[in-house]
Parts: C-alpha cells; structure tokens; sequence
C-alpha cells in the first residue's frame, strides 16, 4: 500500500444533479426506442431504473456513457450535461467520458486475460499507477471492494474467464471501480448472482454511493428497494416517473407504476 | 460397343426406375399405404440395376485388353516366340496390335497377320459378349427390383443404404490414394536411405546431387546434406512472412474494426482475388518486376545483390499469402464476442488500445493459426521459387544471396535425365518426405491451435 490516501477522505458536499437529460430520443433505425426522457441523476446516491423487458433501460443507461456510439444505427437526440457539460459538445472526447463513467454489463464479459490483467486495464490505458506496487494496490482495493479479494487472492494470475459466473461478474465491477470513475453504470449486475453474491454486490453498491453516482438497472422490485434512494420507471420507451424509491414504491403517481410493481404488468 | 453398352446401362437404369415408379403409384393408386414415397422405390430399383451393372462394365473394361493379348499369344506357332523374353514378346505383341490397325511395316510374317486378323475377331466378340452380359445383369436386377414393389417395402432405407455404401466408397478412394502416396514416398525414401545414411542427408552440410548416372558422364561424386536447401527454404519463407504478416494483420485489423461496412464490402473481394492469382504469375512478377527492382535498388546502394535473391522470390511469396493471413485474422478478430469490444471501449478504451490491448490478444490463437498455415504454404510453395530463386544451394542466411528451396531442388533433380535406382532421384523423394513431414507438422499445430481458440467461446 502507498501512503496517498483514497478519495473518500474529501468532505462531502451536499449531493446534486450529476447528470441532466433533457428531452431524449433514441432511434435503432426505423424503431423508437426512448421517446423524450428527461431526468436528473443525483450524484452520491443510488437511482434504480426499473420498467418491464424493452422498455429501454439499458437503451438509456448507453446515452449516458455514449456506448450508442458504437451501435452503428442507434441514432441519440437531446441533450445530456455531465456536470453541467453536454457531453454531446465537440470538444468532449467520448473515451474520457466512458473513463469517467464506468460500465457493469448485464453479462459478466471479463477479457480473456488473468484476473490481474483484467482489473489492471483500466488503470493502465489511463495510467493511473506509478509503478507496480501502486498498480498491485489499485487492483487489490478494487477487488476487495467488489467483495472478490479473498477469492482470488493466491491466483491472480488464472485466467478471469475461468471464474465462476458470479465471480466474473464481481471481476467485471471490479474492473470498473479500478479506473476511478465518478459514475457507475450497472446494467442488471446482479442476474448472473447467487443470493449471497448479491448480497456483496449491494453491499458494495451503498459504499460506492459515498464516492459516486451508480445507476442500477434491475428486474427485482427487492433490489431497487433494498439499494436505491431514486427509482425511475420505464415502459415502452418512456420515463413514465420517477422520484424517490420510498414514493415511488408506496404511493405511485402514475396507474402503470401501480401495475408494474405490483407485478400486473412486465 | 463400349457406348453401346453404357447407353443400355444408362437405358435399363432410368427404364427400371420409372417402372418402379409407376408400380408404387399403382399400389397407392389401388388404397394402399406405402412405406416409402413412390420417388424411393424408382430410386432404389434405379440403383439395384446401376451399381452393380457398372461395376461389371469397368471390370470387363479393365479386364478385357489382357485376357484378348493373352489368347492371341497362345494362339500363335511356339517358333514365333521362342526364346524371347517379356520385352520381345510386347514387340510382336504391338506388331500384331499394328497390323489390326491397318498399319503395315515391311512384309508381316503370315502368322502375325493371322493373329491380327483373329485379334478383331476376339474384340468383336468380346464386345457382343459384353453387350450381352449388361443386358442379361441389367435386366435381372430389372425384374428383382420389380418384384420387390410391395406397399411395405422399405424402398427408402435401402435406397439410402446403397448411397451411403457410394459414399464410403468414393472417401475410401480419397483416404486410400493418399495412404498410397504417403507409402510411395516412405518406400522410396527408404531406398534413399539405403545409399546415402540418414545422417549425412539430415546433418551434411553440402548438396551437390549431380552425380553420374551414366558412365559416360561427367560429374561431381555427389553430396546429399540437405542443410543448406532447407535453410534457402527458411530464408525464402521468413522474408515471406515478414511481408505477410505485418501487411495481412494489418489488413484485417482494418477491416475488421476500422473500416464502414461499405468499405469492408468492397476491400475484402480484392484482397482475396490475390488469393486467386495463379502462382506462376507471382512468378512472372518476381523475376520481372521484383529482381530488377532490386539489382537497381542494390547498384544504388552499393550492396551485393544476387540476380535471383532470396529477397525478391520472399516478398512476392510474402504477398500470395497477404490475403491468406488476412482473412484468418479478420474471421478470429470477427469471432471475438462484442461484450469484449464494448467492455474495452466502457472502460475509455480508444478503438485502438481495444484493438491491441484485448481484440488482437483475445484472437490470437486463430491469428497464430492462420499464420501457421500460412507458413507451411510458404514452404510448399514451388512456382514462384522455382522461377525466381536459385539453384546452387549454399550455407546462407542473407537475403541478397541466391538460394535454392526444398521444392526448387524436387522439380530440378526430377526434370531431365533420369533413372529410379541413383540416388539422384531418390533424392527427391527424400525432400518430398521431409516436406511433407514439416508441413504436416505445421497443419497439425495450426488446426489444434484453431480449434482450442473455436472452444473457447462456444
Ligand atoms: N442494438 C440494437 N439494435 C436494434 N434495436 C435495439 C438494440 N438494442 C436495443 N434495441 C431495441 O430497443 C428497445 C429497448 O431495448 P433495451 O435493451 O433498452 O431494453 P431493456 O429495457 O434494457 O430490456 P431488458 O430488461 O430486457 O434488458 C427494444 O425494443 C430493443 O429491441
Ligand atoms: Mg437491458
């Protein structure tokens, strides 16, 4: 371990919008994936995007890292800010943004290298450590923070994909939390998990909330429950609400929020 | 009459299929539930009567010429072959094939021109006898195959069971055939073996395989060391990979991450026409175009350059396999799942550091196993070292000298003057042996290797 402190000894500031979407579409070639969603991402908590299979979750959770992008017919319109910055602008370098939001994809998807080697990626293309013992003690926080550390601590050097499917993806948050970002994007993390592994993983979500923005999509009404403070419901490409996950689960405004999480439609 | 004969083949064949045919609609026609579809039972009594029929027309065939040459021989007076040996026999025997002919050389002695005149007479024979026998086997088959037409005949099955005893067959042929050669090249290599020791042809250092083979000759004593002939190989396929590799990575890389789907259209149909150049083009191009390009490039700079370098015959090799290790790498960097791609770019990867720091890593077995293949080409590769390299074979890694290949050396202890028991041209089979033993080595990596990377995903 080095003497440089984590960032978490910064006092906190009260939490505010980290992200501001205003009026977003979403085309995948002819279809319309996300019609006008608008919506605050509070930095410093946990907002759970709930809403039945299509409705355009993971759709919306890749607007807000521009993994869009990469899909050659999705086709984004409105406006983003980070931080009060359109992430959209000219000037804004999508690889420094997805390096400043992370990403947990619904499938665990380690690369094919040793349990290190994953978790060092990040930290290496951005060259965050000094050294290799700043790299060990970056790889070695992150895995400990995704509750893996005590797992995999005599083989790092194994192959990540010869873990098992929770444990890969455990690897896979760990390799997200190794490059610092400020937000973190998870997409179903837990689907792939055991109860107890789910377990960790929450755990480890309500800590990453002290540093960090997370956004959770999940099927589970227990999960959104257990870990978010914001909840945001989706059907049919739209937001149809969102607000607090206390409000949201107890006296919903809107007839289809009722329905969904009391299990009549999805 | 053979005509004759594969037309009535080819007649009761189609004749008894039809039949069949007719006689199973007959029997749905009539209420009945037939086993097997009408079109199975025409197929099967189609190929009752068709394979075994042929099978007798192609041993009759095969069979026919010998057996009519031995009954003309034995009908001729004991004086017209006394003391002769088999050579002399052929001679009359082709006298006699001559004069059924027509053709006349000086005055036939009056027993070969009867022998002659009983040769027509036998083949005539022999023909109508094999008309004969095609109508007798085709027409009994015919009838077995149309008494078997009932509505529980299990025409189907056994039809197919016939097409897969054609198709074991026809593999039989190609495993055989290859058995074959492979026995052909350990026997003779043997020979080889049993004039010049193993260890002087794997370890000697000298190849100088212009011996005598005549005592009238002229030549060297002869030295067998194949050293400096596989290090020509070597050199030739090292320059070859050194243009091909870096030039085919990069190619599939591009089209496979960086270029738009048009682009990737229209780029990948080109780069694979120079996979259909013939390779006695490449060779046109090296001793043409290449060679001169270097000599001129060597004069300029003051460097000793070999009329044909190794260099020359190398780079035009290393671009025939351009788009060989292209296309394996594009289809192992295809293969590659996109959650690898989007994981790399989600963490703030560039396009790039995906590309290298997980794609080409995660791709590299098949990478390694195009390349492979791509290598034991190169080693086997003939034409274009044959028109552009040399034929001395010396004790050399530069390439700017002229050397000379394993395969260059095949075709050139081949062509010419030759004679199966010196070991010139047992030479020959010797380094089609070590040929075919490096480069079955090398496919057998290459495909073990493809096929561990083909699991990994799966
Ligand atoms: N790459 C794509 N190309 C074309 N259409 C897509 C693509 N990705 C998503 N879609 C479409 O967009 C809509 C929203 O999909 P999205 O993946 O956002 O749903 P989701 O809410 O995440 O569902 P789930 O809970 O099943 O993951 C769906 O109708 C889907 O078919
Ligand atoms: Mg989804």
């Amino acid at each position: 371990m080095t003497p440089s402190a984590p960032p978490a000894a910064v006092p906190l500031p009260p939490p505010r919008a980290k992200f501001e979407a205003r009026n977003v579409h979403v085309h995948y070639g002819a279809s319309h994936a996300l019609k006008a969603v608008s919506i605050d991402i509070p930095d410093r908590t946990v907002t759970a995007f709930i809403g039945p299979s299509g409705c355009g979750k993971s759709t919306f959770l890749r607007c807000l890292n521009r993994m869009n992008d990469t899909i050659a017919i999705a086709r984004v319109t409105g406006t983003i800010r980070l931080d009060g910055e359109d992430i959209h602008a000219p000037a804004v370098d999508p690889v420094l943004l997805r390096a400043r939001v992370g990403m947990v994809f619904q499938k665990p998807n380690p690369f094919p290298k040793s349990i290190y080697d994953n978790v060092a990626y990040g930290p290496r293309i951005h060259g965050l450590a000094r050294g290799r013992a700043e790299l060990d003690a970056i790889v070695e926080r992150a895995l400990r923070r995704a509750a893996l550390w005590n797992e995999v601590r005599d083989r790092l050097a194994a192959p990540g994909t010869g873990l098992s499917g929770g444990q890969q993806q455990r690897l896979c948050i760990a390799r997200a939390v190794a490059t610092s970002p400020e937000v973190l994007l998870m997409d179903e993390p837990c689907s792939a998990l055991d109860p107890i592994a789910t377990a960790q993983v929450e755990e480890l979500i309500d800590e990453l909330r002290s540093q960090f923005a997370v956004v959770i999509v999940t099927h589970s009404m227990h999960q959104a429950a257990r870990v978010s403070q914001k909840t945001a419901f989706f059907h049919m490409g739209e937001l149809v609400e969102h607000g607090d996950t206390d409000q949201i689960f107890t006296i919903p405004r809107d007839p289809r929020t009722e329905s969904y999480i009391s299990g009549k439609i999805g | 009459m053979t005509t004759a004969a594969f037309a009535l083949l080819l007649l009761a064949t189609v004749g008894a299929c039809l039949v069949n045919r007719r006689a199973a609609l007959a029997i749905r026609g009539r209420g009945a539930r037939l086993h097997s579809l009408a079109g199975f039972h025409g197929a099967y009594a189609g190929l009752l009567v068709a394979v075994p029929t042929a099978v007798l027309v192609l041993l009759w065939l095969l069979l026919e010429g010998p057996v009519i040459d031995r009954l003309v021989l034995a009908g001729l007076p004991g004086a017209a072959l006394a003391g002769l040996d088999a050579g002399g026999r052929d001679l009359v025997l082709a006298e006699i094939h001559q004069l059924a002919l027509g053709h006349r050389f000086g005055t036939p002695a009056p027993h070969a021109l009867e022998a002659a005149a009983r040769l027509v007479r036998l083949r005539e024979a022999a023909g109508l006898l094999l008309l004969l026998a095609v109508l007798a086997t085709a027409a009994t088959l015919a009838f077995l195959a149309r008494a078997r037409v009932r509505a529980d005949f299990r025409a189907r099955p056994r039809a197919e069971r016939i097409i897969a005893g054609l198709m074991v067959f026809a593999s039989a042929v190609a495993v055989l055939t290859t058995l074959g050669i492979v026995a052909s090249l350990v026997v003779e290599t043997g020979r080889f073996f049993a004039l010049v020791p193993w260890t002087d042809f794997l370890f000697g250092t000298r190849w100088e395989p212009q011996i005598a083979i005549r005592a009238d000759q002229i030549a060297g004593a002869g030295a067998f060391g194949v050293l400096p002939v596989f290090l020509g190989t070597l050199v030739v396929t090292a320059v070859a990979l050194a243009v091909a590799v870096p030039v085919g990575l990069f190619a599939a890389i591009y089209l496979a991450e960086f270029a738009s789907p048009a682009g990737r259209r229209r780029m990948k149909p080109v780069l694979e026409i120079l996979a259909g150049v013939p390779t006695v083009v490449y060779g046109f191009f090296a001793i043409l175009t290449v060679a001169p390009a270097l000599r001129d490039l060597g004069a300029l700079t003051g460097l000793a350059v070999a009329p044909n370098t190794a260099l020359a015959a190398g780079i035009v090799m290393g671009v025939m396999l351009v788009p060989f290790i292209s296309s394996f790498a594009d289809d192992a960097l295809a293969a590659v799942p996109r959650a690898l791609r989007d994981g790399a770019l989600a963490l703030g990867a560039t396009r790039a550091e995906a590309v290298t720091g997980v794609l080409v890593p995660a791709a590299l077995p098949g990478i390694m196993g195009g390349i492979l293949l791509a290598v034991s080409r190169a080693v086997g590769e003939t034409m274009i070292v044959v028109m552009a390299a040399g034929l001395i074979a010396r004790m050399t890694v530069n390439p700017l000298d002229s050397v000379t290949t394993v395969t260059v050396q095949i075709v050139s202890l081949l062509v010419g003057d030759t004679a199966f028991d010196s070991p010139k041209t047992l030479a020959a089979f010797a380094l089609g042996m070590l040929l075919f033993a490096v480069t079955l080595a090398l496919n057998v990596l290459a495909l073990a290797i493809v096929r561990r990377y083909r699991e990994a995903y799966d």
